[in-house]
């Protein structure tokens, strides 16, 4: 990867233009009054149609992408992104289509959301899917909405405490927060699975439902999940699936039939659309059949008499609309493409192979990096950080961090693992492959991380100064924080 | 089993693998699974398609929509969008990207960003932008959320009567699960009442407001001395923008507005049955620690070399928890770069002439349709591109009529008007193909 | 090694306290400027502000951390150090020369649930 150090501000020149635009056939022109127009123009670039292009190719250039090389990122499951997917998300046909269109003029769209809905259900084993939610985290969001309007409906009240295990990320927490819920945390054993005795006390009736990941953050089975639910629903609370690691269940096990009464998926992780640099994602949320009526609107439905699709924008017991529309329908598109090609048959091999490629890289490099879990994992497993960090070797006595061996990935072309997450170690070091990696790149994926372990014990300085072959080095992020230059007018 | 196109592991190689992990088949490695669990039926989904089927199965689907002539806009508008975007931003190295963690290889992210964030600045007159939302509507719920989190103790949150019908929707949504308050405040000519606000304002509970810039009825609001009102009880200003729109009509900056929300896609987005789009959230330096999402800042690398990178994220989901002021853990990354580009080529003079034809078709299309006689005006009030008649023959009937024609116009509103927008897609010809149907 | 000041009081959430008369000078121990590495940003509450004791009255952050400062005392908020505004780092250069709020207590004897130097020192050892 190559420096280029240009915003697009810099190219500007004034009278330059990027664009054609029709003539104007009225013969009037903006009639505002003076009052309520802006006193001055914005100041956006003026750039021709061939800087645009140049300018956004080379900053292209300074991005790792899935299509670049491999992502070992745990929790994110970054696979392949099929090239097919973004040809029909891109037909003029559904890109032309108004989301306010009558649903008679848009039967085709309305089909897509319904065939995903069968999809997706007859995959996790849940009854109906709402395709509203535009990320994992808003999906999150709906489906603690959807838990609290279950409870609500009935009258059931005093339900406001969600239970989370101690292993789980930040935005749990957060997003039981942003509906109104307070957290209880439960703890995990030393084998990092959920602590059935110390959720028993934890039981009653305030209690919501309890959010679990399925492997959990440790790419573990809960193999206690039968008792689990058992006590769950016991107590009168639900059981919340995040579907951040669906992906080794894919085509094997279903969450509905573990017990669970509301999940989220990511289309972005499990049903391979892209990530886009951070979005749009989609995180459409599926409930058993008693809880269809809280999904939120809108929702499409078949009416048997007309013999068509129609859309639902009311529905007395709905948690309500949480996006302007439908969703990122694109994003849908796309998902539902990939389940296309998987078909009944290849779903079988999506989820296994993912955890066989995951098993494999645990047991190449359980020599170099300590395994705090040895057993058998499912997509993603941690270390936690090196054997020899080298610290006997440095003049200072510091070894080699967990950080310091991410950036030195970096320097040998591939994406570095998720690190330090889940807090439950203090060098974590996450590994997740997904089933569209060969077992060549896997292999020098292995052969690098041992490089990597070698060059920390005789050298960890090489380590800390890392990376060395990337376009830019370790930024000055404290700097950042507390001089903030967040937009191209505070450069100057 | 017989191998599939995106995944690469042979017989060989797993039979390799299988021997390193030290098992003799992959179905023991969900031996941890109970046995119950293990789903063994056949799933409920089609065989398999070939890449050709596939293309086969979704031409059918399209035929089953019907292409329409765009004249709704209601939150999601039908403006052109220059070649060069799709081009630009379906290039490997933006679209497969992950989330910009590893700056060292994400300056390209990491740059466009910055750039979105100076650009939506410029238009909507504030200091900060975040990284970007994943609409408008949510955004507008975000920003309530963020004004409740900075008035400590008030609870309460006006919107005006006049936002967008999906836009209140939202907001409604989420004020009912985070335990806010809503108020109304209402509206006097199809424009938010400055003194119903300050009727609303004598509670003393407000912790912030949100109102329209151009609003429901495509009329643009006169902002003048809401942000007078709201700073005197200690809330927050908030202004829904069309942030095409902003081009030319006041900014919230320049109506002393605290901070900035709406949704990105009249920048060139297509419509595409309402997403992916992107929300946009900007505000006040005052306001950075509660303003959600990423930022992205300039800073130098070790060595010394300009670089851009995540920061501020101490206000973020993942350090601050529950007591964060929203969940949202990414952005809307590629859509946020859709409309850079879109705003780098169109600049300040391509955006003044967006608005300007689509003004002037707007304004065409309006007088036409009173000259038909079916239609009566609702509001004397100046609107943009978009605008509501009151219909004097059946809107149901009307908005048929036009669809079997290849038009999508006349949506027929709540209050029972029907509503048009007109955007520089739209040719004098089509226009008066629409009205000459109208008029049979 | 952490230093510690004779004469403070602190608690057990890392804050200390020196008393002048009826006002509590409060800031972060050098122990807990320590385990947050470079402050960025120091987030405090406004002059007039109530705090209460053992509740949260503001948080330090750095890149990659917020931490909660937690009050010792309970009472209004008459001054805060404006300087740490611009310059947070000075809690990392001298944690105890940079107060970061004074408070007008309440209550006083809230004083006496807090730790002398010893008391501190044997936590953070």
């Amino acid at each position: 990867m190559k420096y280029y150090d240009k915003l697009i501000f810099e190219l500007s020149k004034e009278g330059r233009r990027g664009y054609t635009l029709r003539r104007n056939e009225f013969g009037t022109s903006l009639g505002i009054p003076a009052s309520l127009s802006r006193s001055k123009a914005p100041e956006l670039p003026q750039v021709s149609e061939p800087d645009v292009v140049r300018h956004y190719t080379n900053l292209s250039q300074m991005n790792f992408g899935v299509d670049t090389g491999f992502y070992p990122l745990g929790s994110c499951t970054m696979k392949y992104n099929p090239k097919i997917n973004e040809e029909i998300a891109a037909m003029p046909g559904f890109t032309g289509i108004h989301p306010l269109q009558p649903a008679k003029t848009i039967q085709g769209v309305l089909e897509v959301y319904a065939e995903m809905e069968k999809i997706l259900a007859a995959v996790t084993g849940m009854s109906n899917f709402t395709f509203a939610p535009c990320a994992g985290a808003h999906g999150e969001l709906t489906g603690l909405m959807v838990m609290r309007q279950y409870h609500m409906s009935r009258g059931d009240v005093k339900r406001t405490k969600v239970i989370v295990p101690d292993s789980a990320h930040g935005t749990n927490p957060a997003s039981a927060a942003v509906c109104g819920l307070s957290i209880v945390e439960v703890k995990s054993k030393a084998n990092g699975l959920v602590d059935v005795e110390d959720l028993k006390p934890l039981l009653n009736d305030e209690i919501a439902g309890i959010m679990m990941t399925n492997p959990n953050t440790l790419g573990l089975f809960e193999k206690d999940i039968k008792e689990i639910a058992s006590l769950v629903h016991g107590c009168g609370g639900l059981l919340y699936y995040d579907g951040a690691n669906m992906n080794p269940l894919l085509g094997k096990v279903r969450p509905g039939d573990m017990g669970f009464d509301i999940m989220h998926l990511n289309l972005h992780k499990t049903f391979s659309t892209p990530h886009g640099g951070g979005g749009p994602g989609s995180g459409p949320v599926g409930v058993a059949a008693h809880l269809a009526d809280c999904l939120p609107v809108p929702k499409v439905a078949y009416c048997e008499k007309c013999g068509r699709y129609t859309i639902k924008r009311d529905v007395e017991s709905s948690a309500g609309q949480v996006s302007g529309f439908m969703g990122n329908f694109s994003v849908i598109l796309r998902a539902f493409t990939y389940l296309l090609a998987l078909g009944k048959q290849n779903i079988r091999l999506a989820g296994p192979y993912a955890t066989l490629s995951a098993n494999y890289i645990k047991e190449s490099l359980k020599d170099f990096y300590k395994l705090p879990i040895p057993s058998i994992c499912k997509h993603e497993f941690v270390f936690d950080g090196l054997i020899d960090d080298g610290s006997a070797v440095a003049e200072d006595g510091h070894g080699a961090t967990t950080l310091d061996v991410a950036k030195r990935i970096l320097d040998y072309g591939f994406h570095a693992p998720t690190i330090y997450f889940p807090l439950l170690f203090h060098q974590t070091i996450m590994i997740e492959p997904t089933e569209t990696e060969s077992k060549e790149t896997i292999d020098a994926f292995i052969g690098v991380m041992k490089k990597i372990a070698e060059e920390a014990a005789s050298d960890p300085a090489l380590l800390r100064g890392a990376p060395h072959c990337t376009p830019i080095r370790r930024p000055d992020e404290t700097t950042a924080a507390r001089q903030p230059i967040l937009k191209y007018k505070d450069c100057r | 089993m017989a191998n599939f196109a995106y995944f690469p592991h042979t017989e060989e190689d797993i039979k390799a693998m299988l021997e390193r992990v030290g098992v003799d088949s992959i179905d023991r490695l969900y031996d941890d699974v109970p046995a119950e669990f293990i789903y063994r039926d056949e799933y409920a989904l089609r065989d398999a398609m070939s890449e050709q089927e596939i293309r086969e199965y979704f031409d059918q689907l399209d035929r089953k929509n019907s292409k329409l002539r765009i004249f709704v806009g209601a939150g999601a508008y039908d403006h052109y969008s220059p070649a060069v975007i799709p081009n630009l931003i379906s290039r490997s190295e933006f679209i497969t990207a992950y989330t910009p963690y590893q700056a060292e290889i994400s300056q390209g992210t990491l740059r466009y960003i910055f750039e979105y964030q100076s650009m939506i600045c410029e238009l909507t007159g504030m200091d900060i932008s975040n990284a970007s939302m994943y609409d408008g509507p949510t955004a507008a719920a975000e920003s309530m959320m963020m004004a409740v989190a900075s008035a400590k103790k008030k609870n309460r949150v006006l919107v005006s009567e006049t936002l967008l019908p999906n836009v209140l929707k939202v907001i409604r949504t989420y004020a009912h699960f985070h335990g806010v308050e809503l108020g109304t405040i209402a509206a006097e000519n199809g424009q938010t009442s400055l003194a119903s606000l300050r009727k609303e304002l004598e509670s003393g509970d407000v912790a912030g407001i949100i109102v329209p810039s151009v609003n429901r009825y495509g009329i643009i609001e006169n902002l003048e001395g809401f942000a007078d009102a709201v700073h005197e009880v200690k809330a927050i200003a908030v202004a829904y923008c069309d942030p095409s729109a902003l081009a030319v009509v006041k900014t919230p900056g320049e109506y002393g507005f605290d901070v900035a929300v709406g949704d990105g896609q009249s920048l060139g987005i297509p419509v595409s049955f309402g997403g992916a789009y992107v929300g946009f959230m900007a505000c006040r330096k005052d306001y950075v620690r509660k303003l959600p999402g990423r930022i992205v800042g300039q800073t130098v690398d070790a060595d010394g070399k300009r670089c851009f990178v995540l920061t501020l994220q101490a206000r973020e989901q993942h350090i601050r928890r529950e007591k964060a002021t929203s969940n949202i853990c990414s952005n809307q990354s590629l859509m946020a770069l859709y409309i850079t580009i879109y705003m780098s080529l169109m600049g300040p003079e391509g955006l003044k002439e967006v608005n300007e034809l689509s003004y002037a078709g707007a304004h065409y299309l309006h007088d036409r349709l009173l000259e038909t006689g079916k239609f009566e005006k609702v509001f004397d009030a100046p609107f943009l591109k978009e605008f509501v008649l009151k219909p004097l023959v059946p809107a149901k009937e009307l908005q048929q009529k036009l669809m079997d024609n290849g038009y999508f116009a006349a949506l027929e509103t709540e209050e029972g008007y029907v509503s048009f927008c007109v955007t520089e897609k739209r040719t004098k010809a089509e226009i008066d193909a629409l009205v000459s149907l109208i008029n049979e | 090694m952490s230093k510690i000041i004779e004469g403070l009081l602190y608690s057990e959430s890392h804050e200390w306290v020196k008393v002048e008369g009826d006002i509590a000078v409060i800031g972060v121990s050098d122990f807990a400027q320590k385990e947050m590495g470079d402050i960025t940003y120091v987030d405090m509450p406004d002059v007039d502000d109530e705090v209460t004791a053992e509740e949260d009255f503001g948080a330090l952050e750095s890149v990659k951390a917020s931490s909660d400062l937690i009050s010792p005392v309970s009472g209004v908020v008459v001054e805060k150090n404006e300087e740490l505004e611009d310059q947070p780092e000075l809690i990392n250069q001298d944690a105890y020369a940079n107060w970061i709020i004074k408070v007008k207590m309440s209550d006083v004897s809230e004083l006496e649930k807090l730790l002398d130097a010893k008391g501190y020192a044997a936590i953070t050892e």
